[in-house]
């Protein structure tokens, strides 16, 4: 039985098959973000040198860690839909970027008020900083961008450039603690492992999968929207249960 | 360890809830904000459809 990719691939069916998986994203990513953050909270020591503080790890690595991938997941649906011309993949980039740039700004957030009491001061021009507040910005000049460019092929194929050429800075925020000598610690969670107590990395990996799952099932909602926006005039649409109510 | 000591988070009560607090106002207004979307494309394509049934 030969998969037929392209069968999803097209507006319609996606519309769909999107629509059933929401909630099996949704659901879960409620659930895991309570549990990790109670391992977080309630099972992981108190940090000797932080104390309490270091608890902001739980939601600060999560973002920044989904705020690196969720661009150049955005980039590969943006590099897609230009060298295919699928417009899926052009709406899935389209979905992704407000998510994306919400992490973004969690990840600054939340690293400043943990940078506060630990190094004395909510900014440094540090580069994993400087280089995750230019990922925020690529995020909202791909969504600007978007919205500027009435027509919604050219608007795609526009921003598309953008998001590639943009998707240099994500392996230069990864490798920043590497390449310079920042502030910023360096990576904890290495292919070999990591040192952190078993409870911390449970309650953070637990909080990421949360992240991921939540992200999905917004992407997801959010390109059904677009779907029925870009589509509108479309018979498939007009005929949507939700739609002849 | 009391509730109110929970909170304190060892005095950094501030910088810990700060974090977390943004993080779920951020989130659930991101939720809202893509709910309301579909229910406006919905009522646009109801009105749409119901304009092209004259």
């Amino acid at each position: 039985m030969a998969i037929n990719w392209f069968k999803y691939s097209a507006p319609s069916t996606f519309y769909g098959l999107a629509g059933k998986l929401i909630p099996w994203f949704a659901w879960p990513a409620g659930l895991l973000f309570v549990a990790g953050l109670y391992i977080g909270f309630f099972v992981a020591p108190t940090d000797a040198i932080q104390s309490e503080a270091y608890r902001i790890i739980f939601i600060h690595v999560p973002a920044s860690i989904l705020s690196m991938f969720l661009y150049l997941i955005l980039a590969g649906y943006a590099a897609l839909g230009l060298i295919f011309k699928t417009r899926l993949s052009s709406m899935m980039a389209s979905a992704l970027a407000p998510t994306g740039a919400l992490f973004a700004f969690i990840s600054l957030w939340t690293g400043a008020l943990w940078g506060k009491p630990m190094w004395g001061a909510w900014w440094v021009w540090d580069a994993r900083l400087t280089s995750e507040l230019i990922l925020l910005f690529l995020y909202l000049g791909f969504i600007a961008l978007q919205a500027s460019i009435e027509d919604p092929r050219r608007a795609d194929k526009a921003s598309a450039l953008l998001a590639i050429v943009g998707s240099v800075n994500v392996p230069i925020i990864y490798y920043s603690v590497q390449w310079w000598n920042t502030l910023h610690q360096g990576a904890t969670i290495k292919m070999t492992g990591t040192s952190m107590h078993v409870a911390m990395q449970q309650g953070m990996f637990m909080v990421l999968a949360a992240c991921w799952l939540y992200a999905i099932a917004v992407a997801l909602t959010r390109v059904r929207s677009i779907i029925l926006e870009r589509e509108a005039n479309t018979q498939w649409v007009k005929e949507l249960q939700e739609v002849k109510q | 360890m009391t509730m109110s000591e929970f909170f304190y988070m060892n005095g950094y009560a501030f910088y810990v809830w700060g974090s977390y607090g943004v993080t779920l106002l951020v989130l659930l207004i991101e939720i809202a904000m893509v709910r309301h979307r579909r229910q406006l494309a919905l009522r646009q394509l109801r009105l749409m459809n119901e304009s092209g049934d004259e």
